[in-house]
């Protein structure tokens, strides 16, 4: 009989077995008659030390602890894509089955379904020569995504067994391939892959298309390019959760992956349901037909919300190796960070800022690191856009978490908390955030939107930024005092604030605005700014033209003009001129 | 067969230890028997294969190494369980305290609870109606939400908790009950809250947990635990619609940074544990409606921030794990308005969901987003007021300032007996927001505001 290494000690997640053990660092273990899920995290002379995904509680000294040889894998094949599940890829609908509404210690379920048969199509025939990456057989996963089923990619071979198309399960063999030694390998529809290495890539290539996500102060103020990276810091109540949710809507990535990663209970649910409510605009399908969402609660075991970030990306790498864009929003990594703090903490590893672990940098960098646009091992072309929320401790910039990620991340969207009391949504606030991919993406922007898309932007900034330093002065002595041409900035700094930078989540029209709107709006306010300079410039009154109620109209575009007429915006520009041009008589 | 033990090998605050002991098990409750008979628990927090570490709950006053009988029970901390609950009191332990027996179990709970699946979850839609119009209007309260309030010491959130229980109890059904923690909180507080639910004739639908101030500080790290065990039994095997008061979470929070400290853990900001918002979480997250039972779950935990600083740890964590907060406001208690709410820091997250037409009303969004809007305005009006004097603002300024200061007396101010309806509520908005020209008001609909804005006699 095998004799098993017993469990020492235990102190919450943290689990130690004395002396040497056979066990491998990042091995997966399975601890206890339970058999409750682990990894091993340190391994010395004296002591091994694993960290368990699930709750210790009744866990004896001298229960087993039973090795399984390899790193914490994720299983990866067709029947993901609509999935919710935990940070360790255990399905939650199966784990609904199997222990009720309550998540119960060491429940065993299968990451896919095993007895789902596909119709699957094999690309290949006996005798072709394949190498890590490539596609031997395809199918439909979803009705807008077709599922591609890769050599793993470290194997090559020449295929010497070949089954026909049909219907297949997801453990079946239906390709065999052997390598230059002779080894036989069998190729299922599906494969496993270790959590925490990123699967290899050809090439890196330039982040140089923008992820256009119909939010007007992310697509024209701060863009994010696909295969870029991001970060969303804010306090509790500015939006974080919202926007994150905003940008998985409306984001046109192929793939969206959500993981909420120690968040609430209640907001996965609402994610879970409102995402299968709403129809995808590119395609008339449900979200959910593009979307995985992994949801590791707050109270569902640390060391779990811990992997799973990783648990996410690796997802996301799989589905960019087929060659699809995909955006994962991480929401939020301050949660995964507390998780790293818990467990060091647990370790008895000596703490740097904050108590937070030394090596949390790495790890941040890391994890960002795995974003990219990439040429895949197949040639195909995917890209990775990360999207990570950050909850800093009181609201407070400066802690470890949110300056490291800063370092990592070239888009900074800062949530404000007193625009978010104000109930301006979203509340990004356009004096903090920054984005570095402007002059990646400009190329593009001339190409696809105008030529002076990024000049009226320019125009916008400056517009705000002047409006930012009229404030200090307006908020010692009033408006009143202000010249006319410096009320007119703040007037028009209003519209751009209003009618512009907040949009209405909630609204039909308003919740996904495309580009050209987005570039026409920007055109009309401009308009109205120029033409008013110009009256000004004549000494009129600036009362007498805000008493024409242009202003105000303005104000209101987003809602009076629907995406489907842009033309509309044309009379705007009309209108304008007619009203102000009686100033000029 | 039960081993007793005769010995620790040492003490520390209110953790021991005791060697060679066979068999234990993680959070294991261990009885502990003093030479005077007195008896104590406690539960294992660490193994080291033979060598325990055991938290006492009610301390280590008057133990030594040497006069103390361990004895394991093999099970973890678990609570007794019947409808019979319903109008007892307990202490922190969940054992009785008013001295009408033991409770005949019918189930046995494990007081830590298992996680909510999130599959399993029904996402919270239907508002509770508090008659208070800052919360109703602004900050609405939803079935299954979890929604703290934030005060400061000698605010009146006793008072608010109070009269959200007796008028939501009026409004609802039988199917509503009550369970009720406190943690650390003065007698008289405690005494209160007794009294008020008697008053509101709701005493025999209110289960209570008490661990007062000069109650043993470990044990409140278990009462509510004790209290949302009850509460998910009441809700999701008897199918009750339960409101739990959890009072004082600062008090917790202490409780665990003392706790933490004695067991040599590394601590993380201000002290408390790198652990408190995981252990925030494993309250506030038993806070919800499950599928397959008409229960549910609501949860007014209230803490007092200290040195009304909204970024010390405890409200801070708070408010990442909860779904919004109802913050008091200290200058609106000076002013003598009750309740004090200070409705821009003051957020329900769920609202968005349970309000409109087929809940409550179909200008409730329109309206709740303009007052806050408008009385965000009013602050900026105060705060310019403030520098170059009332006189000199202009006018839509001065109309502002009005405004405000009508806002804060007759609609946040509200009588402690006064239940506003819904649609009384609602109304009160559009009159105030009446005062103000129909231009400024931004953020609603104009089909909306043909229907609810009135000209008043002064414009």
């Amino acid at each position: 009989m095998h004799s098993y290494d017993t469990i020492y000690g235990i102190n919450g997640p943290v689990v130690t077995i004395n002396g040497r053990t056979q066990l491998s660092m990042m091995e997966m273990v399975y601890v206890g008659n339970k058999k409750l899920v682990g990894e091993v995290i340190g391994l010395d002379d004296e002591k091994t030390t694993i960290q368990v995904y699930e709750e210790t509680t009744s866990l004896k000294p001298g229960e087993p602890v039973y090795p399984t040889g390899a790193p914490m894998s994720l299983t990866l094949g067709p029947g993901i894509i609509r999935n919710i599940f935990d940070g360790i890829q255990r399905p939650l609908s199966a784990m609904e089955k199997a222990s009720g509404a309550f998540i119960d210690k060491g429940t065993s379920v299968t990451p896919i379904d095993f007895e789902k048969e596909w119709d699957v199509e094999i690309d290949v025939k006996i005798g072709d020569e394949l190498c890590g990456g490539d596609i031997y057989a395809h199918c439909e996963e979803t009705p807008v995504i077709t599922h591609k089923m890769m050599v793993p990619p470290y194997l090559s071979g020449t295929v010497t067994k070949c089954m026909t198309d049909g219907k297949y399960k997801a453990g079946d063999c239906i390709v065999e391939i052997t390598d230059k030694k002779g080894n036989v390998h069998q190729l299922t529809l599906c494969q496993k892959w270790p959590i925490r290495t990123p699967r290899p890539t050809k090439n890196r290539l330039g982040a140089n298309r923008p992820l256009i996500t119909g939010q007007r102060i992310i697509d024209t103020l701060f863009p994010i390019a696909k295969g870029g990276a991001a970060a969303i810091p804010g306090g509790f109540g500015t939006g974080k959760t919202m926007t994150q949710h905003q940008l998985a809507k409306w984001c046109d990535a192929d793939i969206i992956i959500y993981v909420g990663c120690g968040e609430r209970g209640n907001e996965m649910t609402q994610a879970l349901v409102e995402f299968g409510e709403i129809i995808d605009p590119k395609t008339g399908k449900p979200l959910t037909d593009r979307t995985i969402l992994i949801a590791n609660t707050s109270n569902m075991p640390v060391a779990a919300r811990e992997a799973s970030i990783y648990t996410g990306i690796t997802l996301a790498e799989y589905y960019r190796d087929m060659g699809y864009h995909t955006a994962l929003m991480a929401d939020s990594t301050s949660r995964w960070a507390e998780a790293l703090r818990e467990i060091s903490g647990r370790l008895e590893e000596m703490p740097a800022d904050e108590g937070f672990p030394a090596y949390l940098p790495s790890r941040l960098s890391e994890f960002y690191e795995r974003a990219g646009y990439t040429e895949n091992l197949n040639g195909t072309e995917g890209s990775i856009t990360l999207i990570g929320a950050v909850s800093p401790q009181g609201s407070d910039f400066s802690e470890p978490v949110t300056q490291n990620t800063k370092r990592f991340t070239r888009c900074f969207w800062a949530l404000d908390k007193a625009l978010a009391y104000s109930r301006h949504y979203p509340a990004i606030n356009w004096n903090d955030s920054y984005s570095e991919y402007l002059s990646d993406l400009k190329d593009w922007y001339d190409e696809n939107v105008a030529t002076d898309f990024l000049k009226l932007r320019e125009e916008f900034c400056s517009i705000l930024l002047e409006e930012n330093s009229l404030l200090e002065i307006a908020n010692l002595v009033g408006t009143d005092v202000l010249p006319d041409e410096q009320k007119l900035t703040m007037e028009i700094a209003r519209v751009i604030r209003v009618g512009f930078l907040q949009q209405n989540a909630f609204h039909k029209e308003d919740t996904f605005v495309p580009l050209e709107k987005q570039y026409k709006m920007m055109q009309v306010i401009l308009h109205l700014y120029h033409k008013a300079q110009s009256i000004i410039a004549r000494q009129v009154p600036i009362s007498k033209i805000l008493s024409t109620g242009i202003f105000d109209k303005l104000v209101k575009i987003k809602y009076d003009v629907p995406n489907a007429q842009l033309n509309l915006l044309d009379g705007y520009i009309k209108e304008i001129d007619e009203k102000l041009n009686l100033f000029l008589v | 067969m039960q081993i007793k033990r005769i010995g620790l090998s040492s003490i520390n605050g209110s953790l021991v230890v005791i060697d060679d002991v066979e068999n234990p098990q993680y959070e294991e409750l261990v009885l502990l028997e003093l030479e005077n008979g007195e008896q104590r628990t406690g539960r294992i927090v660490k193994i080291d294969g033979k060598r325990v570490v055991v938290q006492v709950f009610e301390g280590t006053r008057g133990i030594s190494m040497h006069n103390v009988t361990t004895v394991q029970t093999g099970r973890p901390m678990e609570m007794p369980l019947s409808d019979e609950i319903l109008g007892r009191v307990f202490d922190g332990l969940g054992r009785p305290k008013d001295g009408l027996g033991e409770i005949y179990p019918k189930v046995k709970r494990d007081i830590n609870g298992s996680p909510i699946n999130p599959v399993s979850r029904i996402y919270p839609r239907n508002y509770i109606n508090t008659g208070i119009s800052s919360i109703d209007a602004l900050t609405t309260l939803i079935r299954g939400q979890k929604l703290p309030i934030f005060s400061g010491s000698g605010m009146k959130h006793n008072e608010l908790a109070v009269q959200i229980v007796r008028q939501a109890s009026i409004a609802d059904d039988n199917d509503f009950a009550i369970v009720f923690a406190a943690m650390g909180v003065k007698n008289d507080v405690a005494e209160y809250f007794r009294k008020s639910f008697e008053e509101a004739d709701v005493s025999d639908r209110v289960v209570m947990f008490l661990n007062l101030s000069n109650d043993p500080i470990i044990e409140r790290i278990m009462t509510p635990r004790c209290a949302l065990t009850a509460a998910e039994y009441l809700a999701y095997d008897l199918g009750k619609h339960i409101l739990v008061i959890l009072t004082d979470m600062t008090s917790y929070a202490e409780a665990l940074r003392e706790f933490s400290s004695s067991k040599g853990e590394i601590p993380g900001r201000k002290g408390y544990p790198g652990y408190l918002y995981s252990d925030f979480a494993s309250l506030y997250e038993r806070a919800g409606i499950i599928k397959d039972s008409p229960g549910s779950v609501t949860q007014i935990p209230i803490l007092t921030m200290p040195n009304d600083d909204i970024t010390h740890p405890i409200p801070d964590l708070t408010g990442y794990i909860t779904e919004g907060q109802i913050v008091l406001d200290r200058n609106l208690d000076y002013k003598g308005y009750y309740p004090p709410v200070g409705i821009l820091a003051s957020l329900s997250r769920l609202m968005k969901d349970g309000i409109g037409e087929g809940y409550t009303r179909d200008d409730h969004s329109a309206l709740s987003n303009q007052l806050f809007a408008t009385y965000a305005k009013v602050q900026e009006a105060k705060s310019l007021a403030s520098v170059i004097g009332e006189d000199e603002l202009s006018e839509n300024d001065k109309l502002l300032i009005k405004f405000g200061k009508k806002f804060e007396s007759e609609f946040i101010n509200q009588g402690f007996d006064e239940n506003r309806t819904i649609n009384r509520t609602l109304d009160l908005g559009w009159e105030l927001l009446s005062m103000l020209p129909r231009k400024e008001l931004d953020r609603v609909d104009d089909a909306i505001l043909d229907k609810h804005y009135k000209i008043t006699s002064e414009e």
